[in-house]
């Protein structure tokens, strides 16, 4: 592909299907085509220049192309592209203006996080759909093989059509359940990308990039929801500390030892002010107040400077709103900075649902270690590497046990 | 208009005593009637219990028939309700109300 048409493609991807989704109604037409589409670009451009409005320019051509195949079917008795047709031909606003491309795009995120299906697939349908992620890249990503990732796809759209998943935004009353779970299903994608759950690397990048960019897009189309500013600053603020997470050797460096001059202050900036926009609302969620945890760290120019006390209270808080095991551990290592070490380790040792969990193990290994047990400090690091599947993570929980030793 | 099929599963065995049977049967009679004034309900079926049930196969032109349900589990299916509802999010409005009813799982599938 050249690269004036890849620009459009990232850009301008998910927008084309939405709106060719709400004309023909059927998913697999939309996608077939926008690829029609864009495959006439990688063609016609180089010769005729970008047009003037690219995105435009997609959406006319794959609405025409798709118009064009639905007649040829439909002339040999194709019943259902017949349906299509007279549907597109009820329907059809100039596929270019903003405000009902706006809904498009909003209706396709909710189908594609819809609760019908399951939290992988959800996944898979928006870097697909929305992303304009191929098969083969998703199926990389969460390193399933190709055709897994292939039939589920095919499956997923097939319930999509079958089973009546409506194309709206939900009512005004399922709205919170139905973001919730399309913020699940972007910061899910965003920590795949951040440390990925199995491999050689830490991070795969661009499922963070990606994840960074469906933020954005949700804040653009609904900039008045508070939980979906939190994400994108919370993600910012995360993503900022990329540079210094990693050793020049692939190694993992915890926040306490990060050379916080590699941090992105622009990305910082941009976090923080999008948190300061989305507290003024006064209905904290719980990504805006992992958000605030991150901007207090984001703040500390040094790991001493690091105001632990904010901290604590920010996840008494958050504790409060989602009192899960994941929260109380967080909250634990807070509380061991603030009130030390051994105020902490009761807490941490109480969390059987976590015990198949390497973050517990690692943390009461630390935990164990200031508290100068370090036969036990060892045999948690241990345990924690043998429950990783990171390899970047287990060697350094290993080196630990071994230091601690 | 679409159908769905909204299907109780049941588990096997004796069924509740009376006293916690009595009021979940009003509860479902109660849901039923609503089903009809708001033009969704079309039939609905109760089973006898999964025991009673034989499977036939054919086996050249011979009717071979096995005593007990065709799928080995522990739950079976108790009674389903057939509906007509605008897409999805409608009928699964409609079987969370039945599962609430029912206090058992209710699986949704569109009627092709």
């Amino acid at each position: 592909m050249s690269a004036d048409v890849e620009r459009v493609f990232r850009k301008e991807y998910g927008r084309a299907v939405a709106v060719l989704v709400r004309v023909f109604g059927d998913i697999d037409v939309a996608e077939d085509a926008v690829q029609d589409a864009f495959a006439t670009a990688v063609r016609r451009w180089p010769v005729d220049g970008v047009p003037p409005s690219p995105a435009g320019w997609i959406i006319t051509t794959a609405r025409n192309r798709a118009i064009d195949r639905l007649r040829r079917e439909s002339t040999r008795a194709d019943r259902h592209a017949e349906a299509l047709l007279l549907r597109a031909s009820d329907d059809a606003p100039d596929p270019g203006q903003e405000g009902p491309v706006r809904d498009d795009r909003l209706r396709l995120i909710f189908i594609c996080c819809h609760p019908a299906l399951a939290p992988a697939t959800r996944v898979a349908l928006t870097l697909r759909l929305l992303g304009g992620l191929t098969t083969a890249e998703i199926a990389r990503a969460f390193l399933v093989p190709e055709p897994t990732m292939a039939q589920r796809l095919v499956r997923a759209k097939g319930k999509i059509r079958d089973a009546g998943i409506p194309y709206r935004v939900p009512r005004d009353a399922d709205l919170p359940d139905r973001l919730r779970a399309v913020l699940a299903v972007v910061y899910l994608i965003f920590n795949e990308g951040y440390t990925a759950s199995s491999g050689d690397e830490l991070a795969r990048d661009d499922l963070s990039a990606e994840a960074v960019r469906l933020g954005r897009l949700l804040a653009a189309l609904m900039p008045d929801e508070p939980e979906v500013l939190g994400l994108l600053a919370l993600m910012l603020l995360i993503e900022s500390r990329r540079p210094a997470r990693t050793d020049p050797g692939g190694g993992l460096v915890r926040l306490a030892e990060q050379d916080r001059t590699l941090w992105d202050q622009k990305l910082i900036a941009e976090g923080q002010d999008l948190l300061r926009r989305c507290l003024r609302r006064d209905q904290p969620g719980p990504y805006q107040l992992q958000a605030a945890i991150n901007a207090v760290h984001s703040d500390a120019t040094t790991a001493a400077d690091t105001d632990w006390r904010q901290i604590l209270a920010l996840y008494d808080h958050l504790a409060a709103l989602t009192p899960t095991p994941v929260v109380t551990l967080h909250r634990a290592v807070a509380l061991a900075e603030v009130h030390g070490p051994a105020a902490a380790l009761p807490l941490v040792e109480a969390l059987d649902a976590l015990d198949r969990h390497h973050l517990l193990h690692a943390v009461r290994g630390d935990l164990l270690r200031r508290l100068g047990r370090t036969e036990d400090a060892a045999a948690a690091y241990e345990r924690a590497a043998t429950l990783t599947n990171n390899t970047a993570e287990r060697r350094f929980l290993h080196s630990r046990a071994a230091l601690s030793a | 208009m679409r159908q769905y099929l909204l299907s109780v599963y049941q588990p096997d065995g004796d069924p509740p005593p009376p006293e916690v049977l009595a009021p979940i049967m009003a509860d479902l009679g109660a849901l039923a009637e609503e089903m009809r004034a708001a033009g969704t309900w079309v039939f609905s079926v109760g089973l006898h219990p999964a025991g009673t049930a034989t499977v036939v196969r054919d086996r050249d032109g011979e009717a071979l028939l096995t005593d007990g349900p065709f799928t080995e589990g522990k739950e079976h299916l108790g009674g389903f309700t057939v509906i007509n509802a605008p897409d999805l999010d409608a009928a699964l409005a409609w079987a969370a109300r039945m599962a609430r009813a029912a206090t058992l799982p209710v699986e949704v599938r569109p009627i092709a």
